[in-house]
């Protein structure tokens, strides 16, 4: 009794202590804590050995790449690392001056030092980086990482002197530094990582990313870390540009579950969320109007179409398949997100202008069946299986394509929900008819939605390929005109969404909650918002 | 007493092995490993991470290799998804699902076994039918219902609980509430069944005949032996309660091992999975075995099989 007694004393005071007025984001907006939603887990911190959106958000908070990413306009690169570059007319040779003032969050400089290490241990075979394909747009990095030379000043890197790092790449990239803001671009600290692994330069042990180790070049530092509950950085009191930091820290949560993501943001208890779930949207818009925002994110959702199957290797088929598909009903009506409509693979962004090349027409889609011989009397349609994930809306998304194409033209689809690596792995084996699919841009520029459809392409998983496609997208690397460049791109798209391996359904945007008290975050396409230039308001009149 | 704890023991032992051998075998089945990803990582990236965790070998070679390691080094492994040591991951994540599964055994007990003895006591009567059907209730409803229930209708109105989260004493109450109450639904019934078997023996009539006190009867005579079923579904109850519930966690947002479990097999996370595996046959094992002695040291006559 008297234990009862006790707890039941002890469970009362904490009642009373937690009951103040404050929610735990009001206390640490006065803090100057960002709580910001994280969806899972991440794979670690190492930046050559991850590859997702959820590690680049906290990555992007603790390391800087050469450039970075300026807080409210798409494509334009600040200084980061670097803080000037130049490059040769036809864009094939880049030199970039780093900052001298420029260090690690233990004090020592960053040097070009740095820069070659990360590089050539990013290339190294035996790390087994996940996407050292980033770097291939080096001169000779790709016959480096395929171990055809061992020799890894016959990679066009060199330090001309202690801050003056030259690049020499394999073809004309105006945009290179778009792609030096990616966590793949970012120098790792070369003096830690040696020490740490004894020496070895490929050893992937990841300890040095642990906190207490882990030292970094952003502008903020990890502060602890514990698993599947947060990890949270601090401010990083040698950052070059500390004057601009205004936050002292952001803490990141792995919440895996949408819903209890959006509760959270209704109870106080985060400020940004990472997604906003299709069903709660109109709650929200309703009682948060201010905070939601749905905006453009540089994504296409898809459907994969095995070209290798019989039926499908017709294109009228997948033509038809993909005319039958009402894209503007189905974002009304299931996604309730705005997302957009597409009409082709690439998202439009700044110059480029994507081919109109898909839209809603079920005459068409029809006829199209009826040409390809299924006219319902001599051949019979098979039915096809649709693959997709066990994931959120990815069945209610299959359920509206099958009535769709069962309305529009007639024919069965079977659904087959795998959950995600069972799904992934029938995608890369060939293993399926149709595939729900999506891709999400890594930086600004047509080939990273283009590049993925060549040849024996890792992520291509159709079984598709064309020689004419191909060629202009080598063709476009040696176009120094950035306009020209785009033109050829233009052409690259045409082909493919001619032969339409792949049915673009729409392009995605991000959803999601966002505290009134945070201030400097503007739309970003890529969605990676400098935290630098991030800040919490006490004061929201 | 000591022979049969050392006999249990070896038999626990052939368990997880047992255990371990079929775990490693049907983890291996599936299709994919920790190294499929939706961006495809190139064919000499693939190479070279499986071979560094010695994936790129056959199946029974890769089983040998990790007894060897296990019984040899006491080493569960790498984590090919995490890049971290299996027993650091496990060594964080543990603690939470512990005090989460204590503190719902706790509200199991306390609901559930008082519910049971009650209800036998006052068989058939409005008393009996309201918590046997709350006790249905229980067992019927799941975790993914009542958690966001409670989390809607009692955290987003109190402001001293939190929607999610594990940071003070008072962010257990929810996610326990919600582990413990299918536990305790089961106590209550399993308590009801021990208890009216007892109640209606002749010595209970005896006691009632000798004019004994109502509730001297209920805590001398009745209760230990009511008990007995109840204790034996405490011991394995207990270990799934404290190797964490991928649901509650999810729901709660508790850094527990339930989460490792499910995520782990997406992954193909195949030496965390198994570290997972071994943890909770562990526990099952031990506490199975507490629980028989618990009942023995209850029941005279299983004592003396003993």
């Amino acid at each position: 009794m008297r234990v009862l007694l006790v707890l039941s004393l002890a469970l009362g005071c904490a009642f009373l202590v937690s009951c103040d007025d404050q929610t735990t984001a009001d206390k640490a907006v006065e803090k100057g804590i960002l709580i910001f939603g994280n969806s899972s887990e991440p794979q670690g911190l190492d930046p050559q050995l991850v590859s997702g959106v959820l590690e680049s958000n906290i990555i992007r908070a603790l390391f800087e790449g050469l450039c970075v990413e300026h807080p409210s306009e798409n494509g334009t690169a600040l200084p980061g690392a670097a803080k000037s570059w130049e490059h040769n007319d036809d864009f094939t040779v880049w030199t970039f001056h780093l900052g001298e003032d420029r260090t690690w969050s233990d004090g020592n400089p960053v040097t070009t030092l740095d820069f070659l290490f990360s590089y050539e241990r990013m290339l190294t075979p035996k790390l087994a980086a996940e996407y050292a394909e980033m770097l291939y747009y080096i001169k000779g990095a790709e016959d480096f990482h395929k171990a055809k030379t061992t020799d890894f000043n016959e990679v066009g890197v060199k330090a001309l002197d202690d801050f003056t790092l030259e690049i020499t790449l394999r073809g004309s990239l105006p945009f290179l530094p778009e792609i030096t803001k990616h966590y793949t671009w970012y120098p790792v600290p070369r003096h830690v990582i040696l020490r740490e692994n004894e020496g070895d330069i490929a050893d992937p042990d990841s300890g040095w990313t642990m906190p207490g180790k882990l030292i970094s070049n952003g502008p903020f530092t990890l502060k602890s870390w514990r698993i599947n509950d947060h990890i949270e950085v601090e401010r990083n009191p040698h950052y070059w540009d500390a004057a601009q930091v205004k936050l002292n820290g952001i803490r990141f949560l792995p919440v895996n579950n949408t819903y209890t993501e959006s509760r959270m943001f209704f109870d106080g208890l985060m400020h940004v969320t990472y997604t906003l779930p299709p069903e709660l949207i109109p709650y929200a818009n309703e009682n948060y109007p201010d905070e939601v925002r749905s905006e453009l994110y540089l994504g296409t959702k898809f459907i994969r179409c095995n070209v290798t199957r019989e039926v499908l290797k017709d294109v009228r088929v997948r033509k038809a398949l993909a005319l039958a598909l009402d894209r503007e009903s189905l974002i009304n009506n299931v996604l309730r997100g705005g997302q957009q409509p597409t009409y082709g693979m690439v998202p439009p962004f700044g110059n480029y202008k994507t081919p109109r090349s898909v839209e809603f027409d079920k005459e068409k889609a029809r006829q199209l069946l009826v040409e390809a011989g299924y006219d319902g009397t001599t051949k019979k349609f098979p039915v096809l299986k649709l693959l997709t994930t066990d994931r959120d809306v990815a069945k209610r998304l299959a359920e509206a394509y099958q009535g769709m194409w069962a309305q529009n033209l007639g024919i069965s689809v079977e659904i087959e929900q795998k959950e995600w690596t069972s799904y992934l792995v029938a995608q890369t084996n060939l293993d399926y008819d149709l595939a729900d699919a999506g891709w999400i841009g890594d930086y600004l520029d047509p080939t990273t939605f283009l590049d993925m459809w060549i040849e024996g392409g890792g992520n291509n998983r159709t079984g598709w390929f064309d020689k004419d496609f191909e060629k202009l997208l080598k063709d476009s690397e040696h176009v120094p005109d950035a306009g020209e460049r785009l033109k050829v791109l233009q052409s690259a798209e045409e082909i493919l969404m001619s032969e339409i391996p792949a049915i673009p359904i729409y392009w995605y945007t991000t959803n999601y909650i966002i505290d009134k008290r945070v201030k400097g975050w503007s739309p970003l396409l890529l969605n990676n918002h400098p935290f630098k230039f991030i800040s919490l308001e006490t004061n929201t009149e | 007493m000591l022979r049969f704890i050392f006999q249990r023991l070896l038999q626990g032992l052939l368990v997880l092995f047992v255990l371990l051998t079929i775990s490693f075998f049907l983890i291996s089945a599936l299709p994919g490993d920790a190294f499929v990803k939706e961006k495809k990582m190139s064919e000499e990236a693939l190479q070279e991470q499986r071979a560094r965790f010695g994936l790129d070998r056959p199946v029974p070679l890769q089983y040998a290799m990790y007894l060897k390691r296990l019984i040899v080094n006491q080493d569960l492994g790498i984590s090919p998804k995490k890049n971290r040591e299996v027993s650091y991951i496990l060594k964080q994540s543990f603690p939470p699902s512990v005090i989460l599964g204590l503190n719902a055994l706790f509200i199991a007990c306390v609901i559930g076994i008082p519910l049971g003895v009650f209800s036998a006591v006052k068989k058939n009567t409005w008393f009996d039918y309201f918590s046997m059907g709350f006790a249905m209730i229980g067992i019927c409803v799941a975790a993914f219902i009542v958690g966001p229930l409670l989390q809607t209708f009692i955290a987003m109105k109190v402001p001293a609980l939190k929607v999610a989260g594990w940071e003070t004493p008072l962010d257990i109450l929810l996610p326990a509430l919600t582990l413990g109450l299918a536990p305790a639904a089961y106590l209550a019934r399993l308590t009801r069944g021990g208890m009216l078997e007892i109640l209606n023996q002749d010595y209970v009539r005896t006691a009632y005949a000798k004019g004994l006190p109502f509730l001297t009867i209920i805590r001398r005579h009745t209760l230990r032996g009511g008990l007995l079923p109840t204790v034996a579904f405490l011991g394995p109850a207990f270990a799934g309660l404290i190797s964490g519930s991928f649901v509650v966690e999810t729901i709660f947002q508790v850094p527990g091992m339930g989460r490792h479990f499910i995520n782990g097999t997406v992954d193909r996370d195949i030496f965390l999975l198994l570290g997972c595996v071994l943890y909770y046959g562990f526990l099952i094992v031990i506490l199975n075995l507490v629980s028989d002695i618990i009942q023995a040291l209850m029941n005279p006559r299983l004592r003396d099989s003993l």
